[in-house]
């Protein structure tokens, strides 16, 4: 499974995000610069954390227009899977890659600490080795996490099973709609979700909850 | 050599610049002539106390800077320490109170900006930050706001620049009413042999301008921070600088890739007086001169003059000497990160320091005199009185509350609404996060550095003498208590107006307490700032000498937390039960009252205890470690419970021992099986340890002839102060 991770200038946990595939699926992933023209051969991009162009703007919306993003929009189309993590989600969610958009926390501050989430799509290419309805602790860290759509959408989103991960036990940390933390496109190859999974994978993080969900990446 | 003609500069333009009668005297002395404004400016700049450290070198110099692990002492951007494997860990703590005051988001962004670029200018990637914050009065009308700005300005500088703060402290006191303080420290890893220097070297080699444009903001912000406040504060917003971690964290790749290239010669971050201290250290340290032309400086303002161009304290912006035939890499380098990259002078031999604009020559300095030479003073000081031991403190009336009041109390709660607003986890590397002795970060597959900052101000106040061992003893333990052998601290002085005798005193008494706890326990100093003149209206803060410690675990495995782990663990207290109510939590947070001596420290018996605690951990004898501070043994072993879940049983005991701050001890839990051996390893070496009582499943903390109190209640105190009080519920 040969994957690369993409950085633009801010991004800030690409090297979290690395370590944790090469941990965790034996392959080192490549780093790809925002300019490049096109996307190297790879079965999955991930797009991590951080702060893109210090969230100027709004929080993705500058890198989501960065060259790369055209070669990650058409190979998308053609089926190769995207996982947007936190600001790579709303770098995704601006791409128009998903539906919806990621805004300011409910209580207005940015937020460190340790979450339940509620796997309510196992049959993703991240949740494949999960139970249904399984419950994962992952941290989230973020300050404009809160995920909004119109009526439309989360009535799709909903009603097509596409909330991958759900926010439970009272933990959604911003306020986030129908406690949603993380969602997929309907072709299935695009995920974004705002908790970090690659902070919650060795004994050294205090749980290895997430790092199944980095292992089904290999059977996908 | 054309000279701008000289303009009228009249006592008051000097006094407003900062600089006193016979400062002014002495400068037009080494002129020869009378200066230009921008001269003036220059020299204002360079001989402020924030800058020249002119009130507290001459102390300074006395401290202990070296040892077989210190690659670089004091006086560089940062300390370097070397931690083996060939591995290097790069640190220093600075205060920006005053700007953070006046304008609490943007001063202590910009003081967390600051700190990261002296770690990484030296070469360190930064891997850890932490701050130590004081605060007025919870009830002073002031304190929300500047808690709310300095917490959401220090979280929305590190966060976005990506370094996880993983540890610090906050405490209020009404003689912060006037004078907050923000201390910042960063810690950094490096190559032990790819460290870089600020020292510029080779003549007519080009000076380079790095980073972000140049503005008017924060001039003459150094000077600010070298004066009291009055009732006009607020007017000094224009001095405030505004930061932008976006462009520093594009700056921080630029430069460790800059490095990596072999193009830099010397280089230096433009923190305090921006782009004239950066040239005249870089010069003076190397004894080279230094010459500028102005109209290569990248500008975002438009017509800038020679004085604003020198002043402003626009932030994240380095000064390098450049390896000439590499210049075009660098600069591809730093367009890649979208950086300005700009050749704005030479080195020279002459040992002056000329600035040129317009095709005129603005200024023509002596670059040592306006450097490491600048004015020392030996201000006058007198010896703080000592206090007497208070004694016959008399116990609470109901013990229940007490130990609520105490463990609910602004000094004493969870700091959670804080640090909940810092990204602790980026980097995947924290080993412990906030909320316990110290914070840990792994740097090698086993390996890990320990941190923390401690002082206790109101012992300061008591006896700086014994304040500034105690804080240094505070660090050393919480080190310790993780299982790190401590290795090296950066100080960070805080304290009001040199000026006057009896503050002068306490600055001295408090670096000579320092100075013995660092030659006792084989703890050098290698960084540090001093922060001056923090006063209102004649009021100073209590000293606050606050002490960032640095610690090292050889194997990590052996870490220890401050929870208890299971129920039935025997619980021991190591260095005898206490009896100094003196200054005491219990003694302010109860009784009302803020007297008496503080607990002295006994240095010899830190570092016996200490290393044996150390060895304990290292022979995983104990399952949990925490030492005994503020709120003495009761809240120590509160914490520990709260922390686990596990409840606590305790043999009777006194209201002394119960609260009393007595230093050098600590709180162990073991294995049963264990209790008697610790004790029996301990009385050989003539170390106290008794076994004082139980880990229970049981969810209360249950002092032998006292009604137990549930941990439930002691969460909802601990807890509960800091986001009542920020949404303002009380």
């Amino acid at each position: 499974m040969k994957s690369a991770v993409v950085v633009f200038p801010g991004i800030n946990r690409e090297t979290d995000m690395m370590r944790a595939l090469e941990a965790t699926t034996g392959n080192k992933p490549l780093s790809v610069w925002h300019t490049d023209p096109e996307l190297p051969k790879v079965d999955l991009v991930v797009v991590p954390g951080g702060f893109s162009y210090g969230d100027y703007l709004r929080c993705g919306a500058i890198a989501a227009r960065s060259p790369i993003m055209a070669d990650i929009r058409a190979k998308a189309a053609k089926g190769l899977k995207v996982l947007g993590v936190c600001n790579g989600f709303q770098i995704v969610a601006e791409a128009g890659l998903l539906p919806g958009a990621l805004v300011r926390n409910a209580h207005l501050h940015f937020v460190c600490r340790e979450v339940k989430l509620a796997v309510e799509n196992n049959s993703t290419f991240f949740t494949n080795r999960m139970k249904k309805g399984a419950i994962v602790s992952c941290p989230v860290a973020h300050g404009e996490g809160n995920y909004i759509c119109n009526e439309e959408t989360l009535k799709a989103l909903e009603g097509e099973g596409r909330v991958v991960f759900r926010y439970t036990q009272g933990t959604n940390p911003n306020g986030a709609m129908n406690d949603i933390a993380g969602i997929v496109n309907q072709a299935g190859n695009v995920i974004g979700m705002m908790p970090h999974p690659e902070n919650m994978i060795e004994p050294l993080h205090g749980k290895t909850d997430c790092r199944p969900l980095f292992e089904g990446l290999l059977a996908a | 050599m054309t000279k701008a003609p000289a303009p009228k500069i009249t006592p008051d333009i000097v006094k407003q610049h900062g600089l006193k009668p016979d400062e002014y005297a002495r400068f037009l002395k080494l002129l020869g002539r009378e200066p230009t404004m921008t001269e003036l400016g220059i020299c204002s700049a360079m001989w402020n106390e924030h800058c020249s450290y002119k009130s507290s070198k001459k102390w300074l110099k006395t401290l202990p800077t070296k040892g077989p692990r210190v690659i670089q002492g004091p006086g560089e951007n940062a300390g370097v320490v070397d931690i083996g494997d060939g591995q290097a860990v790069v640190f220093k703590m600075e205060s920006h109170n005053h700007p953070s005051f006046i304008e609490p988001y943007q001063g202590s962004a910009t003081g967390v900006g600051g700190i990261l670029r002296d770690v990484f200018t030296m070469g360190a990637r930064p891997i850890a930050a932490l701050n130590a914050l004081r605060f007025g009065a919870p009830d002073h009308p002031k304190t929300r706001h500047l808690v709310s700005g300095v917490v959401a300005g220090i979280g929305g500088y590190g966060n976005s620049f990506g370094v996880p703060t993983i540890g610090g402290e906050v405490n209020f006191h009404p003689r912060y009413n006037g004078n907050i303080l923000v201390n910042a420290m960063a810690v950094g890893l490096a190559d032990a042999d790819k460290i870089f220097y600020s020292k510029a070297k080779g003549v007519g080699l080009p000076v380079v301008y790095l980073g972000a444009k140049t503005g008017r903001d924060g001039i003459h912000g150094a000077t600010m921070a070298s004066a009291e406040f009055d009732d006009n504060a607020e007017e000094k917003r224009p001095t405030v600088q505004v930061g932008d971690p976006f462009t520093e964290k594009c700056l921080l790749e630029a430069c460790l890739e800059l490095m990596a290239s072999g193009a830099v010669i010397a280089i230096q971050d433009m923190g305090a007086a921006g782009l004239t201290s950066s040239a005249v250290e870089m010069g003076a340290k190397g004894d080279l001169g230094i010459e500028l032309n102005l109209d290569m400086v990248p500008c975002r303002e438009d017509h800038m003059t020679a004085y604003e161009m020198m002043l402003s304290e626009s932030q994240e912006r380095m000064l390098m000497v450049l390896r000439p035939e590499l210049e075009k890499q660098a600069e591809a380098i730093f367009h890649k990160w979208g950086l300005d990259f700009a050749i704005v002078g030479k080195t020279t031999d002459t040992l002056r320091f000329i600035i040129k604009h317009e095709g005129e020559v603005k200024a023509d300095l002596p670059i040592k005199q306006m450097g490491d030479e600048a004015p020392e003073y030996d201000r006058p000081w007198t010896e703080p009185m000592k206090l007497a031991i208070l004694k016959d403190v008399p116990a609470p009336n109901d013990l229940k509350a007490a130990i609520l009041k105490i463990i609910g109390a602004p000094d004493m709660c969870s700091r959670r609404w804080v640090w909940e607003q810092y990204d602790h986890l980026i980097g995947s590397n924290s080993a412990q996060i906030p909320g316990g002795d110290a914070g840990v970060v792994r740097v090698g597959p086993n390996k890990a550095i320990a941190l923390t900052t401690d002082v206790t101000p109101r012992y300061v106040e008591a006896d700086p003498f014994e304040g500034g061992k105690q804080a240094v003893a505070e660090t050393w333990r919480n080190l310790t208590c993780v299982g790190a052998e401590p290795i090296a601290i950066t100080d960070n002085l805080n304290f009001g107006n040199p000026e006057k005798p009896e503050i002068m005193g306490q600055l001295v008494f408090a670096i000579k307490g320092i100075d013995a706890a660092c030659r006792a326990l084989g703890y050098p100093v290698v960084s540090g700032n001093v922060s001056l003149y923090n006063e209102t209206n004649g009021q100073a803060i209590l000293p606050t000498p606050a002490i960032g410690g640095v610690g090292l675990l050889t194997d990590l495995s052996k870490m220890t937390t401050l929870a208890f782990k299971a129920d039935g663990e025997a619980i021991l207290l190591l260095g005898g039960h206490g009896s100094h109510l003196g200054q005491s939590i219990y003694l302010r947070e109860v009784l009302g009252r803020e007297e008496g001596a503080p607990p002295p420290v006994d240095l010899a018996r830190e570092k016996l205890h200490g290393d044996f605690v150390r060895n304990l951990i290292n022979h995983g004898q104990v399952t949990g470690v925490h030492d005994i501070s503020d709120g003495g043994l009761a809240a120590t072993a509160i914490e520990m419970a709260l922390a686990s879940g596990l409840g606590a049983k305790l043999d009777a005991i006194s209201h002394e021992a119960l609260f009393g701050e007595d230093q050098a001890r600590y709180v162990l839990a073991c294995k049963p099986a264990e209790a008697v051996k610790i004790i029996t390893q301990a009385h050989v070496k003539g170390i106290d340890v008794i076994r004082i009582g139980t880990v229970t499943g049981e969810a209360t903390l249950n002092v032998q002839g006292q009604a137990p109190i549930s941990l439930a209640e002691l969460k909802s105190a601990h807890e509960g102060w800091f986001p009542a009080y920020m949404s303002g519920e009380l």
